[in-house]
């Protein structure tokens, strides 16, 4: 048997489906914390879950009638609900609202890792060349130059700023390789949302969002949001160009070894470049965390 | 000009710009958002392949579909060496027995990786035991060849288009929960693949580092 997540994770909203890829009147069934969901689409569009009983993927389905629904919230394109008690709010990303971004979900892709160890890869400068070679990074230019870390009391999130890198091609907008500042934000325990210089235009910022499901202990699934500036792509190309770097990205992810995220500091060795995971590690300690990870030994 | 319409993540579009990229043969790319969007199977998309499946490849006028035929045809068309389609018959026969494995891998390994990465209606299990079960075979051959002095899936001294249309799938097995571990033959096949000259990545597939240098 699984072990019950932590009241923190419980009561948390988690991502389960981007919107409008839920079909209208047939059930989709997923994992949620080790819990079985169906969910589907009313007529007016708006997404219904449930706990699954005997429900199978593709059955036919009448929203309405659903009558023991948990709770659901729309946001930035995806459906979340929550398996306990909900905060009132989601996190914010205010960017997503300005009418000249593109703004689209990038797929939702299983892995076998737990949901901490994703937003600790998506939070790692020092892979680029390495994994991302000739895209987000290329040899010589390995170093990952000193950059800010706090934690925000008044918003509870983890922050890094400052975080400077050089890429032959940040995006699909870019024409050439420039040095790109990005910060990240840690604003959930399981999702995060960067903003990086945008090649179209030098005083604004892509934002790149992961959120991650929590399927089990071991395995998520990452739920990828861009909200672009960019006027010439596709949404099939800027689609493609996400789904590039994710998926050399999860090989990398699924050979992590132990799959959960350690939290004692004396686990695993960081180096200076892990400054944002090391406070990553922290914050989810010091919120009680228990679900994905390796707790402290107390 | 030849056209693919390909989607980055697909081992079956990869087959092509693997080879495109060995014969150094220059094309372009319409891509096709396959995950979330289906468009494989939107009318436009149909009406290039009715069947609704990845890759389809235009050259000049004439649309091809099934990336086994599509290698033969690149091959056959492109490969002035004439090495990577053998015109011998038996050879052919040979080359065309593995693109029917390929296609096996495909409804095995590729299927278990749709399942657990793509939320893709398959049976695990059965996907998994079934790649299993040939990576086995490939093993055994593979090991067999080696003893023989045969480094490649066919008879010839070199590779051929079934080293490239069983190659992807193999390589993203991992992603399906199937590990190699077991089949050392199959894994230095690999690196052979991978040290092919002209080869090229996908996302999932790094390159093989050098070779052994006795």
């Amino acid at each position: 048997m699984p072990q019950a997540p932590d009241p923190i994770t419980r009561n948390l909203w988690h991502v389960v489906a981007a919107t409008d890829e839920l079909p209208i009147g047939l059930v989709e069934t997923t994992l949620l914390l080790d819990t079985r969901l169906a969910l589907t689409r009313g007529s007016d569009g708006e997404p219904v879950v449930w706990l699954r009983t005997d429900e199978e993927n593709g059955d036919e389905i009448d929203a309405d009638s659903v009558l023991e629904r948990l709770p659901v919230r729309t946001a930035y394109g995806y459906t979340w609900t929550c398996l306990g008690t909900p905060d009132a709010e989601l996190f914010p990303i205010p960017e997503f609202a300005e009418p000249d971004r593109v703004n689209m979900s990038c797929g939702s892709i299983g892995i076998h890792v737990s949901a901490p160890r994703a937003v600790e890869n998506f939070l790692d400068m020092g892979h680029f060349p390495y994994v991302h070679t000739d895209i987000l990074g290329s040899e010589p230019h390995t170093e990952v130059k000193e950059y800010d870390v706090e934690v925000s009391e008044e918003r509870d999130e983890v922050l890094a700023t400052k975080c400077r890198f050089i890429q032959p091609m940040a995006a699909k907008s870019a024409v050439g390789a420039m040095e790109v500042e990005y910060v990240y934000r840690v604003p959930h325990p399981f999702c995060s949302v960067l903003y990086k210089s945008c090649p179209e235009d030098e005083t604004r910022r892509d934002v790149i969002g992961i959120f991650l499901q929590p399927m089990t202990e071991e395995r998520c699934r990452a739920h990828l949001l861009q909200s672009m500036i960019d006027s010439t792509s596709t949404i099939t190309d800027l689609r493609r160009f996400q789904q590039t770097i994710f998926g050399q990205d999860k090989p990398i992810l699924e050979n992590q070894y132990p799959k959960k995220l350690p939290l004692d500091p004396r686990s695993e060795t960081p180096i200076r470049a892990d400054k944002s995971a090391i406070a990553y590690r922290r914050w989810l300690s010091q919120k009680g965390i228990t679900y994905g990870v390796i707790p402290q030994a107390s | 000009m030849i056209t693919l319409y390909d989607f980055e993540l697909s081992g079956n579009c990869y087959k092509l710009r693997l080879l495109m990229s060995i014969l150094n043969l220059p094309y372009d790319i319409v891509p096709v958002d396959f995950f979330p969007g289906r468009q494989h199977k939107a009318d436009w998309f149909l009406r290039l392949n009715p069947f609704g499946q990845l890759p389809v490849l235009k050259d000049d006028d004439l649309v091809l579909s099934d990336s086994g035929a599509i290698l033969a045809y690149l091959a056959k068309k492109y490969d002035t060496s004439g090495l990577w389609f053998p015109d011998d018959p038996a050879i052919t026969a040979e080359v065309l027995r593995w693109h029917a494995v390929a296609d096996d891998i495909t409804s095995t390994s590729s299927a278990a990786r749709l399942a657990l990465g793509y939320d893709y209606n398959f049976n695990i299990e059965k996907s998994q035991r079934g790649a299993h079960r040939i990576f086995r075979l490939m093993d055994e051959h593979l090991w067999f060849g080696e003893k023989a002095g045969r480094d490649w899936l066919c008879s010839p001294a070199h590779p051929t288009t079934a080293d490239i249309a069983c190659f992807p799938y193999v390589m993203l097995s991992e992603e399906g929960g199937i590990s190699r571990q077991d089949y050392p033959a199959l894994r230095r096949w690999t690196d052979r693949v991978r040290r092919i000259p002209g080869f090229t990545v996908m996302s999932g597939i790094f390159p093989a580092g050098p070779a052994k240098v006795d």
